[in-house]
């Protein structure tokens, strides 16, 4: 075995040979290569984050027209580390009444949901966490996590104003969940299994988000709504609840909940490439050598982080009563009707060729989406024509 | 003592000791969070059973869902966020010994049965228990109609729950 | 290696507390939570009894999910009903509501 084309197997090799010859027991020495394995990925993604956030920041800058941090180091590189430098010399304060055990969890727990995702994401043919056969719901579970972090730190808290934004920010993520369970279903049906590695060999030939557009955006939309990130923001709606269920934390706390919010970012990115934007596969490139589609696989989920950024600072937020009904009345339907076409299709076409396939699916997509656009132009054509005619009947009332 | 026994050992404590803070500690906040400990130790057993699809659904159904509900109607039936009185009933000792009796009954009757302390067989290696699962979910001859039922249940309760929680002004 | 009787005995202990649970508290909401203590006792049994008899027998882990989705609506209309109570009430407390419609 070769370190260039299997580097995971060939470094744990190596240690359990060490380990075990300087007289350790096996098991240990199997306990202790796995526990350096899962310190390593937490670390590489700690690190990475600190990268994203002077990407972010670059990034809103050039939206806005201007030019971002440039004055610590070239391109402004070091502005992070200004940045958690500032944030660990903060004043640490805890709010009176508030629940000491309970207030200190929260941003652990928020931190932990997020790092918790990257154990099965498949960076390599051979690199990865856990081939879990149930990814999928795997992430669903992990972000139930992130959920009850948030409540718990606004009750925590002690604080009117953190509650009501955790109590809004619950209800956007407890509803969002069901579009994207139900778009999540997509790639398992066309792959066959629900586990992350199925789901990418499964794109070897053609991405998935050619045969399932629409299952893409949908869970693009919901996944953006599960992040807490604009439109669908109103944790941090600072104009209004100043910081939401964040308010109270301040220093190191407060920068391990918005590093959580970054990083859960780009993993939901990633975990877009992943489903739909074909992993680690680039058209044969991947097969030079894992590192090759480590790279490719963060260059995707990069982009997946760049859309995801790109409708952040373009759209305005919704409000609550909006947002809600947006998932429960066009997006969850909407999201049902793509899985059982797209599972219908799948069932007709899977034995005919690659190319009647794709096209078949590709079809079924666009006339769905062309049926959609119809439905909405019809109730956007009633609603209008009623409050034009309630508007000239003011108007004819006042002459 | 094997790793595994080891593991089930801690498991095991991690729950029992949860679901007595949940049922005894006076702030129902705290004793909604230590269900959510009890839960995923819950699902920590039901990995260690090597039943992976129902310890990932019972993350996210109770705890991501059931738990919160219990966490959202504690803040909105209280008229301050403090607990207040005593949170047991009087005579709860007559209680506990009825729950130690409904244990040492369970025990008696389940160690006369003769399977009790049988070992696992081995869980074969590549078995696909989660799309068996599927299989057995949706074949006719198998547990469809239980799972068309159940989900009429949900419809209903969704319904039901819907309509008794609803603020009519 | 673990024989079944640890999981049997976890489970009857489980159900034990959880009946405690609903005894002897005064809050509706925290005699709720005794029952899904009781209720979970109940699925570790049945998905131990899949593990220990026939694999190839999904009765355990589809009835367990089964369990899942009554505790779920359980949960959901006992706790609409709580919080209704509560509007009209003004507490929770179960030995306080002995009263019907006056």
């Amino acid at each position: 075995m070769n370190f260039w084309f299997d580097p995971v197997n060939f470094i744990a090799h190596w240690l359990n040979s060490l380990l075990v010859g300087w007289g350790m027991a096996e098991w240990l020495a199997a306990l202790i290569i796995q526990l350096v394995g899962v310190v390593v990925l937490i670390s590489l993604m700690m690190v990475f984050d600190v990268f994203l956030v002077w990407v972010e920041r670059k990034v809103v800058a050039r939206f806005q027209d201007r030019l971002g941090p440039n004055r610590v180091g070239p391109f402004g590189i070091f502005q992070p580390f200004a940045d958690i430098i500032k944030l660990i010399i903060k004043e640490d304060i805890t709010p009176d009444g508030a629940d000491k055990v309970v207030y200190n969890l929260a941003p652990i727990l928020s931190l932990m949901s997020v790092l918790l995702l990257w154990a099965i994401v498949p960076l390599a043919p051979v690199i990865f966490g856990v081939d879990l056969n149930v990814g999928a719901l795997y992430i669903v579970a992990a972000g139930s996590i992130g959920t009850l972090s948030i409540i718990m730190a606004a009750w925590s808290s002690n604080n009117k104003y953190a509650l009501i934004g955790a109590f809004r920010q619950v209800a956007v993520l407890i509803s969002f969940e069901i579009p994207m369970i139900a778009t999540m279903l997509i790639p398992t049906i066309l792959a066959g299994s629900m586990g992350m590695n199925e789901i990418v060999r499964g794109q070897q030939t053609v991405w998935y988000v050619v045969l399932a557009p629409l299952a893409a955006l949908t869970f693009l939309i919901a996944a953006i709504a599960e992040l807490g990130r604009s439109p669908f923001d109103l944790n941090e709606a600072e104009s209004e609840i100043v910081a939401g269920f964040h308010i109270e934390y301040t220093g190191m706390k407060f920068g391990l909940f918005y590093a959580g919010e970054l990083l859960h970012a780009f993993t939901f990115g990633g975990f877009w490439a992943v489903l739909f934007l074909g992993g680690y596969h680039f058209f044969g490139l991947e097969n030079l050598g894992p590192l090759v589609a480590v790279v490719i696989l963060f260059a995707k989920a990069m982009f997946g982080y760049w859309v995801i950024m790109w409708i952040r600072y373009t759209v305005m937020r919704m409000r609550i009563d909006h947002m809600l009904a947006f998932n429960w009345k066009f997006l969850t339907p909407v999201a049902f009707v793509v899985l059982m076409l797209t599972a219908l299709m799948n069932t007709l076409l899977r034995n005919t060729s690659s190319v009647v396939y794709i096209a078949g699916m590709l079809l079924t997509n666009v006339l769905l989406c062309w049926i959609i656009v119809e439905i909405l132009r019809g109730f956007s054509r009633a609603e209008r024509e009623r409050t034009e005619g309630v508007a000239s009947a003011t108007v004819a009332a006042h002459h | 003592m094997t790793a595994m026994q080891i593991f089930f050992l801690i498991t095991g404590l991690v729950i029992l000791g949860s679901a007595l803070m949940v049922v005894t500690t006076r702030n129902l906040i705290h004793a909604a969070l230590w269900l959510i400990v009890t839960l995923f130790g819950v699902a920590v057993l039901y990995a260690i059973l090597n039943a992976s699809f129902l310890a990932v659904v019972q993350v996210v159904v109770y705890i991501g869902a059931i738990a919160i509900l219990f966490i959202f109607a504690v803040m909105l039936t209280r008229k301050e966020m403090r607990d207040r009185g005593p949170q047991l009933n009087k005579g709860w000792w007559l209680n506990a010994i009825i729950a130690l009796l409904t244990f040492g009954g369970l025990f008696w009757m389940l160690q006369s049965w003769n399977g009790f302390s049988k070992t696992a067989a081995d869980f074969p290696s590549g078995y696909d228990a989660v799309g068996q699962l599927g299989r057995a979910l949706i074949s006719p001859d198998a547990f469809v109609l239980p799972f068309e039922v159940a989900s009429v249940l949900l419809l209903a309760a969704l319904v039901g729950a819907v309509y008794i929680a609803f603020n009519r002004k | 290696m673990i024989p079944l009787s640890w999981f049997l005995i976890l489970s009857a202990a489980l159900f034990s507390i959880g009946l405690f649970g609903v005894l002897s508290r005064r809050n509706a909401v925290a005699i709720l939570l005794g029952i899904e203590l009781m209720l979970n006792a109940a699925n570790i049994n049945l998905v131990s009894f899949w593990r220990y008899g026939d694999i190839s027998l999904m009765a355990g882990q589809v009835f367990a999910i089964i369990v899942f989705a009554v505790a779920a609506s359980e949960v959901a209309v006992g706790l609409a009903l709580v919080i209704s109570v509560y509007r009209r009430r003004n507490t929770v407390i179960a030995d306080e509501l002995d009263l019907l419609k006056w």
